[in-house]
């Protein structure tokens, strides 16, 4: 059976010193995802890295929720490009002399 | 120990008021914030010498320190007694950042003249999960071809870690809690390993297939035959077709690489043909050679 961990929100708020409506404002941008386990709302485990980079990037550098989702696309776009560099950067060994 | 100069890395001159120093420690935060730089480690580097300019010229006390010591902090009286005052001084409220970046402690020279990071920043109670660590490890295109048990040491500790078979060069694998400790309880940051794999002289990669070159004599080129070529694990036999073009590519099916993590799965190797023309002949086989020409015109 899979077992999926999931990490209540008022916890999440507690830890990171942040109010409940931000992570609800998350959500209505579609930033993260939320579930309800129990009658508790809650993040699940593989969206904590994310919404604990939104929190900084939002606490840091004061970036808003809009700031935030053109950041999240763009560094998406970065690392879809990266990955493409490598391929063709692979490919291209292919043409490389070695000694 | 090199004197660090807080001013140059902030970007500001020493007559800079509070307000100019806030204004460039928060302009270039958002240019090198580790969440914006994922992976670029220069960028993190940089950014940990931001956090460090700012612990220091943000507090007066410090700053005040600073510019009366600096340069010359290996000498004087006074220099001592800071160094005597270790761990004393209280941070008076520099903001620092978090991010979970690399290499969060200070440098030698900050150390030295101010007993280490005082912390007590916002971060410092927020920061949640343990920082993450990244490692290269070099591969040759035949260690990627099986799967390998490797000793890695990370920070003086070994970890042992299984490459599967099929990883390609520039693949970055996460290895969940193997990174920096977490702070207030929270969880360990992860380990990334990226696998740089040199190219192999005998056999190229494109993904999981792989491309070969073998000589082929010329008489074998024309009439026909039987030759055998290496592969990655052994070798095989491969019948050449009467007048066999030089530069021919021949696939072999699944006597490539294998595919990553799908087990029994394998990419088709290419075999290019290069004819070789005889040199050093004989007497008797120039005029072979002679009398063939003469029959093709």
């Amino acid at each position: 059976m899979e077992m999926q961990e999931f990490i209540p929100i008022d916890n999440f708020c507690r830890q990171h010193g942040i109010e409940i409506s931000f992570i609800s404002s998350l959500q209505e941008f579609g930033l993260i995802e939320v579930m309800k386990v129990e009658e508790a709302e809650c993040i699940p485990l593989s969206q904590l890295v994310e919404a604990e980079k939104i929190v900084r990037l939002h606490g840091d550098l004061e970036i808003n929720l809009e700031g935030i989702d053109v950041i999240t696309h763009l560094l998406q776009k970065v690392k879809d490009m990266q990955t493409e560099i490598q391929i063709l950067k692979n490919r291209l060994r292919l043409y490389e002399v070695t000694i | 120990m090199p004197f660090v100069d807080y001013y140059e890395i902030l970007g500001v001159n020493k007559n800079a008021t509070e307000e100019d120093i806030k204004k460039a420690y928060r302009k270039l935060a958002r240019k090198l914030h580790p969440d914006v730089n994922p992976n670029d480690k220069e960028a993190n580097k940089k950014f940990q010498q931001i956090n460090e300019a700012n612990e220091v010229l943000s507090d007066p006390a410090k700053k005040k320190k600073y510019d009366q010591y600096g340069e010359n902090w290996e000498h004087g009286e006074e220099y001592e007694k800071a160094k005597q005052a270790r761990g004393r001084s209280a941070n008076t409220g520099g903001q620092q950042f978090s991010g979970g970046f690399e290499g969060e402690d200070f440098s030698d020279f900050f150390g030295s003249m101010f007993g280490g990071s005082t912390g007590g920043g916002r971060s410092r109670q927020t920061k949640f999960r343990g920082q993450d660590f990244n490692s290269e490890l070099q591969l040759t295109v035949r260690d990627a071809f099986t799967t390998q048990a490797r000793i890695v040491t990370i920070n003086g500790k070994n970890i042992r870690i299984t490459i599967p078979a099929g990883v390609e060069n520039g693949q970055t694998i996460k290895l969940k809690g193997y990174g920096g400790k977490g702070v207030n309880g929270g969880p360990d940051g992860d380990l990334y390993i990226t696998f740089s794999i040199a190219n192999d002289a005998q056999f190229k990669r494109a993904g999981n297939d792989l491309y070969t070159t073998v000589n082929l004599e010329l008489f074998t080129a024309v009439l026909g035959g039987e030759i055998t070529v290496d592969t990655m694990d052994g070798k095989i036999k491969l019948k050449i077709k009467p007048a066999t073009q030089n530069g021919t590519k021949t696939r072999v099916k699944e006597k490539g690489f294998p595919v990553y993590k799908k087990e029994g799965q394998y990419g088709d190797l290419y075999v290019t043909y290069q004819i070789q023309i005889p040199t050093n002949l004989t007497d008797k086989q120039k005029e072979l050679f002679v009398q063939l020409a003469a029959l093709s015109q």
